[in-house]
């Protein structure tokens, strides 16, 4: 039998109250189907599942919140016997006290959907009250800074920070986005944040050390690269879910996903391999007019790249001095991981990288 | 089409944005992108919007013209009776 367990959706995730069940016992699933849909701190997330098999029983309830590693449901496997389930028994009638029907009625829960602790399974006063506070709206913004503060406080806690920062020559790429966009329709514009993500990720394949986790005291470089784009939320607080295998796609694929991407996450539609699976952030707070952004690693996460303001600046260079559009690159990185030397170097790459946006 | 048609065109553009906007909130003559907080994937959306409600293509060249909300209206107007 396999058991399909509340995944970890990120450092700041203890917990989950699944909202609703995508599938039912006696269905098919493959890997990457969406089978719940899980409330976080954070963002209601659609929760795939990475297992094929049929699904035997539901464990967790929609209204119950569970710890991450809680097994939700089980399945059978290949080659083993799938149990149909029994037809539902007809509901046998359950007693209610007159006072918990009545508190029903004030509190506006349905009793019918309660699942009663009294005697013989009776619907108590206590089961209303406890029903009406699980259903009550959430506080997503206190939630979601208190995720934030645990995740970013264990961040400063654990992780020895270096930081480096470099300014960044973009008049090259800036002229080869003008002359892209110009042949472009409006929705296939590319954005620079597009050219700087991809730059990160294909860095990323010279600096294993900079894509990769702390678990257990170690280092594990990452043979994919999901890079997680920080994306702040119009109601407050922000969330880093992952573009998947950046360095292998093309630029327009990249910014197709980028849009889709930033357009799920405000809306509340993320899946959870996207929360489960960065394995480097990009942060851009150029357009908040910021000059440079020297960001906390997200943990178990090794670095994170900021972009600040892209501006026109005073460039010298052979001795003749310029102007140019320049951006503030930074590295926040792990010192148990990598040393400031290597992590010069990989901004340096990025660097040139941005150089050559026809090559990305 | 006349400017009341054009500005909520340009409203509801807008609000898929940013749900939380009222027309009352904007100030006409100052910097729009800076009042609702848009950012250039924002300010894209946008402009994809804008270009599949009104047919109006608007090249990265002109985005200089589009700095305030009546900007942006003089210069759908214009557009729309060209």
């Amino acid at each position: 039998m396999i058991e399909f367990k509340l995944p970890s959706l990120g450092a700041d995730m203890d917990e989950g109250r699944l909202v609703e069940w995508k599938v039912k016992p006696g269905d098919p699933v493959k890997r990457g189907d969406v089978v719940a849909v899980v409330d976080t701190s954070k963002a209601a997330v659609d929760v795939e599942i990475w297992q094929e098999g049929i699904v035997q029983s539901l464990l967790v309830q929609p209204g119950e919140t569970v710890p991450v590693g809680t097994v939700l449901a089980l399945l059978s496997g290949e080659g083993e016997a799938a149990v149909v389930p029994a037809p539902a028994p007809s509901p046998a009638r359950r007693p209610v006290s007159p006072l918990a029907r009545k508190r029903a009625r004030e509190l506006g829960v349905d009793i019918e959907r309660i699942e009663g602790t009294g005697p013989s399974g009776s619907v108590t006063e206590q089961d209303v009250a406890r029903a009406a506070e699980a259903s009550a709206p959430v506080d997503r913004q206190a939630q979601m800074r208190q995720a934030i503060a645990a995740a970013m406080s264990r961040s400063k806690r654990e992780i020895p920070h270096y930081y480096l920062g470099e300014t960044i020559p973009l008049a090259t790429a800036a002229a080869w986005l003008t002359a892209c966009n110009a042949e472009r329709p409006v929705a296939e514009r590319l954005l620079m944040a597009a050219l700087q993500l991809k730059a990160v990720a294909l860095a990323c394949r010279e600096f294993p050390d900079m894509n990769g986790f702390w678990r257990d005291g170690a280092y594990v470089a990452s043979s994919a690269i999901h890079p997680g784009v920080a994306i702040s939320l119009r109601s407050g607080g922000l969330i880093a879910p992952a573009i998947h295998d950046a360095a292998d796609k093309p630029l327009g694929t990249l910014m197709r996903d980028l849009t889709d991407l930033v357009r799920r996450a405000r809306s509340g539609s993320l899946r959870s391999s996207e929360l489960s699976e960065p394995t480097i952030t990009v942060t851009n707070l150029g357009d908040q007019g910021v000059e440079s952004v020297f960001g906390v690693i997200y943990p178990p996460q090794v670095a994170l790249v900021g972009f600040g303001r892209i501006a026109e600046r005073p460039w010298a260079e052979n001795g003749s001095l310029s102007i140019r559009p320049t951006v503030s690159a930074s590295l926040s990185a792990d010192h148990r991981v990598s040393d400031g030397h290597r992590g010069a170097l990989f901004l340096a790459d990025i660097r040139e990288l941005l150089q050559h946006p026809e090559r990305l | 089409m006349d400017r009341d048609q054009i500005r909520t065109a340009v409203l509801a553009c807008l609000k898929t944005i940013a749900p939380e906007l009222e027309e009352a909130e904007i100030r006409a003559d100052r910097p729009l992108r800076d009042q609702v907080d848009l950012d250039s994937m924002d300010w894209l959306n946008f402009l994809v919007a804008l270009h599949q409600r009104l047919g109006v293509d608007i090249p990265e060249s002109d985005y200089g013209k589009l700095s305030t909300w009546d900007a942006i209206l003089a210069y759908l107007e214009a557009k729309l009776a060209a």
